[in-house]
């Protein structure tokens, strides 16, 4: 089971990153929230994997570690306070600045190409 | 405590100046005089036990855990810095009075001269290796201040800069210096380390510590290759090159030499620098100075080459050489200090200090002509007068050593060359100034200066004078005990008798005497080949050099950091796969000894799923729209996967997360294009691949052997004692509001913060109106469904009470503050989906941001309120109650903290979704017949 977890964590991350590199700002966001998703699945397997062990007392023989549950329990909120934030600053920036481009401008060989239609 | 006071009182001293600006001249300088000469007797009062070779101590514990500690110590060497340092720093205090000028600002020149005394002080007393090298910067800084005094002249600016660019860097170097000396030693306690000379030159550091503290010394005593900074350092006020430039500061480097001089010395290694680099310096500023016009330029050189003959005393391994460097510091402070005062005096009543102008000023100035040929004579070795003593000691320990083992003969060889030269410069200066005809093209005619202004270089050409007849009886016990404290104890024995017999060092004297005359009346030649030599202008090329250094730097940084986010991210994944990857080549294997866990179907299929749509996403990630549905798949499999493994609240966050992260893109979309251009080439799209490739393998790897290692964790204690400390049975909920309560408390705040921030950003957003999607159809004319609308209504009091249950459970089974406060904030936006921005407005009229400070406020008195009770902040508290009819009901503070994040969270999803909703309904188009 661990090794097709930390497969899923593995893939997550790499979906994600590869989303980060995109250029537009809307694709960099699902990148971000697919590589939080990667990183709270991650922080919470450092609890260990348990089946039918949640971590309220008197309900089973063995726990799941509670310590990463509530660190990552938080981080989603953050996570989705932070997501949130970087969406409204992707539309200000387009507002702002004509473009959704990560950078603020398009890069110049797309610039040559719009010029030359 | 008398001991602190010898450098509290000219730190006070740096305001007295300042605070006596109002008065004349002459009571500011007297003012400022004061607590220098008080802590000059304070000195004084421990004339006794320092002479008798005793160390007096003061101690203060300051940041013992780093190992600095407020520590000053006076033996026998630093009170003959503290001597010099005060007695010639009053001196030059009395003399600066006359020498500025009215127009120059006399208290801010005492009060950086008086910070200037304050560091050198601290060098000299320092017990702690730390401390003193903070002195140490101070002296850079100082100096630095002194020197661009006249900050108006371009050369003093530039001057100073060289100056604190060269003893900086030097600085810095003997910071890394100190540092590894405390990492061997074990303490930056002075004591300590001088007691530690084996384990120190055992070391294996030892060559690369010895390097880096000689850098230290050798730029701050002006050294060859680094000694160019000391003639350019010229262009301060001649009370600095008489106090910073020939007495003190450039002393500081040798002072360095001398005090780790028991720790350091004896090696191979010091002999070659240490002797070599003086040899050097002591030749090349001998030659140099001939041949120097001005003034202060050819006592520059001059000082260059002096201390370059100290060093060499330093680095010869002798006892007696270091007897006899220790003597030449003081002689060299006194004979130099006052020739720069003279040189000061004539350009001040002449107007110029060019060589070629001035002559003949015997008939103008005869006191003073007479006062700086003394000088002028110790400085050259003229027997009966200071310099004479410690330069025979010196020929003497030249013949004396071994350093170049066959070919040691060629020291004593090159240093007469050198007292050669240091004669014929000095000659230079007695008889190019006073005699030789007329001045030519000077603006004023030269005159005695102020009687008081005659009256420091008086002081100090009499000791030369004394010193060079009664050396045992004046200077004997003193030198003594500097030399006692340099060699660590023992001293050997020596004569300070003027007469030694006709030697071999008296010949050297009288063949440098003979010499430097048959060259000084031949100095034409000497000159005419000089001129043939390419002009070397320190200043312009090491500017050009800095310059330099500043545009290669400029260029690296203009390729780093060229505005792209798209490269800084590029670069920051490689750095994290060299740094992250490096360490895993290292392993042998991932798995960590732990039994996996059986894959079931279940399992199988969601971790499928999971996969399929995480590939969606990123195949599909141009048609906006689509990728955002694949991604809440993926978010979805993501809660299953928390339910799976035992993290009921974990699946409940993150499933109302995914539903408000949802809403909220698609309320984006409405502003950002629906499409993605193609844009990315085939090579970028695989190097884009590669990269993310190989963050997912690391990452999974590292996943897969944090797994599957045994388990060591804190959480035995939180198990533990959730039921019995902090009231709950939901073990991870009781973390949050209660264990970890201020950290939860630090996240509500970002939450908050994050949100407002929001707020801001939205407001007076230029207006961008979309009127139709991204394949140019119109938006919807109805305004809400009426289907939606009435069930909403209906599910609202169902979503809050649901929330209030989650809520109140929380403590005890999965639940608690976050989970419930999400699902209000979802229920109340359905509302606004359902019936638009106005209707909810109508009825529920809240400032969003409001909330969220309630909220912040509610958690916050919280935990101040357990300080009512003596507790520290967040204690929780909790009782059970009997109630009738209700039975036992249990109440717990933590439910009130836990209020507070429920408030701000509702508070704060809310403010973000309802400032993005709010806009995309007045910019939709209003088709008035619909309503």
């Amino acid at each position: 089971m661990e090794t097709l977890f930390a497969c899923c964590i593995g893939f997550l991350t790499a979906c994600g990153v590869f989303l980060m590199l995109r250029g537009r700002t809307f694709p960099v966001v699902l990148g971000l929230t697919m590589l939080s998703y990667a990183v709270n699945l991650f922080i919470f397997s450092s609890g260990r994997l348990t089946l039918r062990g949640a971590a309220v007392l008197g309900t089973s023989e063995q726990y799941a570690d509670p310590l990463p549950q509530a660190l990552v329990l938080t981080a989603i909120v953050i996570g989705f306070a932070m997501t949130a934030f970087l969406v409204i600053l992707a539309i200000r920036a387009r507002a702002d600045l004509g473009n959704d481009h990560v950078d603020g401008k398009l890069p110049e060989s797309e610039m040559s190409k719009k010029e030359s239609r | 405590m008398t001991l602190m006071w010898i450098l509290l009182l000219p730190l006070l001293g740096t305001l007295v100046p300042l605070l006596a600006a109002k008065w004349n001249r002459s009571a500011c300088a007297l003012a400022t005089a004061l607590p220098p000469a008080i802590a000059l007797m304070l000195v004084l009062v421990h004339t006794e036990p320092v002479l008798s070779g005793e160390t007096v101590r003061f101690f203060l514990s300051w940041i013992p855990l780093l190992g600095l500690d407020i520590s000053i110590r006076l033996d026998g060497l630093a009170y003959l810095f503290s001597l010099l340092i005060l007695g010639i720093g009053l001196l030059i205090i009395l003399y600066a009075r006359y020498y500025l000028s009215e127009r120059d600002s006399m208290p801010r020149f005492y009060a950086y001269l008086m910070l200037f005394m304050t560091a050198m002080l601290g060098i000299v007393l320092s017990g702690n290796l730390l401390q003193l090298w903070m002195f140490w910067e101070l002296t850079s800084i100082s100096s630095f201040l002194l020197i661009s005094f006249w900050w108006h002249k371009a050369e003093a600016r530039r001057g100073a800069r060289m100056a604190l660019t060269v003893t900086g860097a030097g600085g810095l170097a003997l910071l890394a210096a100190f540092l590894l000396i405390g990492q061997v030693v074990g303490s930056y306690d002075l004591d300590v380390v001088l007691a530690s000379t084996d384990v120190i030159q055992q070391h294996s550091w030892y060559p690369i510590l010895l390097v880096l503290f000689l850098l230290g010394c050798f730029t701050k005593s002006a050294q060859f290759p680094f000694h160019f900074w000391l003639p350019n350092a010229m262009a301060a006020p001649t009370p600095v090159s008489a106090y910073l430039h020939s007495a003190t500061m450039v002393k500081a480097g040798i002072f360095l030499l001398a005090r780790f001089y028991p720790a350091l010395s004896g090696t191979e290694l010091w002999f070659i620098l240490v002797s070599l680099t003086g040899l050097t310096t002591l030749l090349i500023g001998a030659y140099l100075a001939l041949f120097k016009h001005d003034l202060k330029g050819l006592l520059a050189y001059s000082t260059i080459s002096h201390l370059g003959l100290i060093t060499l005393l330093f680095g010869m391994g002798t006892d007696l050489a270091a007897v006899a460097g220790v003597f030449h510091i003081i002689n060299h402070a006194t004979f130099k200090a006052s020739l720069f005062m003279a040189a000061g005096i004539i350009d001040h009543e002449s107007g110029s200090r060019d060589m070629r102008k001035l002559n003949g000023l015997w008939q103008f100035m005869p006191i003073t002509a007479t006062l700086a040929m003394v000088a002028a004579a110790a400085m050259a070795g003229v027997p009966l007068l200071n310099g004479f003593l410690s330069k025979e000691m010196f020929f003497a320990e030249t013949l004396h050593q071994h350093l170049l083992g066959s070919l040691s003969w060629v020291i004593p060889v090159l240093a007469t060359v050198a007292a050669i030269f240091s004669v014929a410069y000095s000659m230079r200066f007695i008889h190019d100034v006073f005699f030789n005809g007329q001045p030519k093209g000077l603006t004023k005619t030269p005159h005695e200066p102020p009687r008081y202004m005659r009256v420091p270089v008086e002081v100090l050409v009499a000791l030369c004078i004394l010193v060079g007849i009664f050396p045992a009886y004046l200077i004997g016990d003193l030198l003594h005990a500097a030399s006692a404290s340099v060699l660590g104890g023992t001293v050997p024995e020596y004569s300070l008798a003027i007469w030694h017999g006709f030697n071999l060092p008296l010949m050297m004297s009288i063949l440098a005497l003979a010499g430097g005359t048959l060259i000084y009346v031949n100095r034409k030649h000497l000159f005419d080949f000089q001129n043939t030599l390419p002009d070397m202008d320190a200043l312009n090329s090491f500017e050009g050099g800095v310059k330099a250094l500043i545009a290669r730097c400029d260029q690296f940084y203009q390729w780093l950091d060229n505005g792209s986010l798209q490269r800084y991210m590029v670069l920051v994944l490689l750095a994290f796969i060299v740094l992250a990857g490096m360490p895993l080549l290292e392993l042998d294997t991932l798995w960590g000894g732990r039994d996996e866990l059986p894959i079931d179907a279940v399992n199988a299929t969601g971790a499928a799923m999971l996969l399929i749509a995480a590939f969606a996403t990123v195949v599909w990630h141009r048609k906006r729209v689509v990728a955002l549905l694949m991604i809440s798949v993926v978010g979805l499999m993501v809660s299953i996967a928390f339910t799976r493994f035992s993290a009921p609240d974990l699946a409940l966050t993150q499933l109302s997360v995914e539903v408000v992260t949802v809403i909220l893109l698609m309320l984006a979309l409405f502003f950002l294009p629906h499409k993605t251009p193609k844009q990315s080439e085939a090579p970028r799209v695989v190097r884009d691949i590669s990269i993310a490739s190989m963050v997912g393998v690391l990452v999974g790897s590292l996943s897969y052997g944090l797994m599957t290692r045994p388990l060591n964790s804190i959480s035995e204690f939180f198990l533990a004692n959730a039921k019995t400390g902090g009231g709950g049975t939901n073990v991870v909920n009781v973390i949050l509001v209660d264990f970890r309560g201020f950290d939860t408390m630090g996240e509500i705040a970002v939450l908050g913060i994050a949100s407002l921030g929001i707020f801001k950003l939205l407001t007076r957003i230029p207006v961008f109106k979309p009127s139709s999607d991204g394949e140019g159809r119109p938006w919807a004319t109805e305004r809400h469904s009426l289907l939606l609308s009435t069930v909403s209504q209906s599910l609202l009091p169902l979503a809050v009470m649901v929330s209030v249950y989650i809520f109140f459970r929380g403590h005890n089974l999965p639940g608690g503050g976050f989970i419930a406060g999400l699902i209000t904030a979802v229920a109340i936006i359905l509302q606004y989906i359902a019936q638009g921005v106005d209707w909810v407005k109508e009825r529920m009229n809240v400032e969003y941001q409001r909330v969220v400070a309630v909220g912040l406020l509610i958690a916050l008195f919280t935990g101040v309120g357990s300080w009512v009770f003596g507790r520290p902040f967040l204690t929780s508290w909790f009782d059970y109650f009997d109630i009738p009819l209700l039975g036992t009901i249990e109440l717990a503070s933590a439910i009130a903290f836990d209020l507070g994040v429920y408030i701000t969270v509702v508070g704060s999803t809310l403010l973000i979704l309802a400032s993005l909703g709010k806009m995309t309904t007045s910019h939709r188009p209003v088709h008035k017949d619909t309503i």
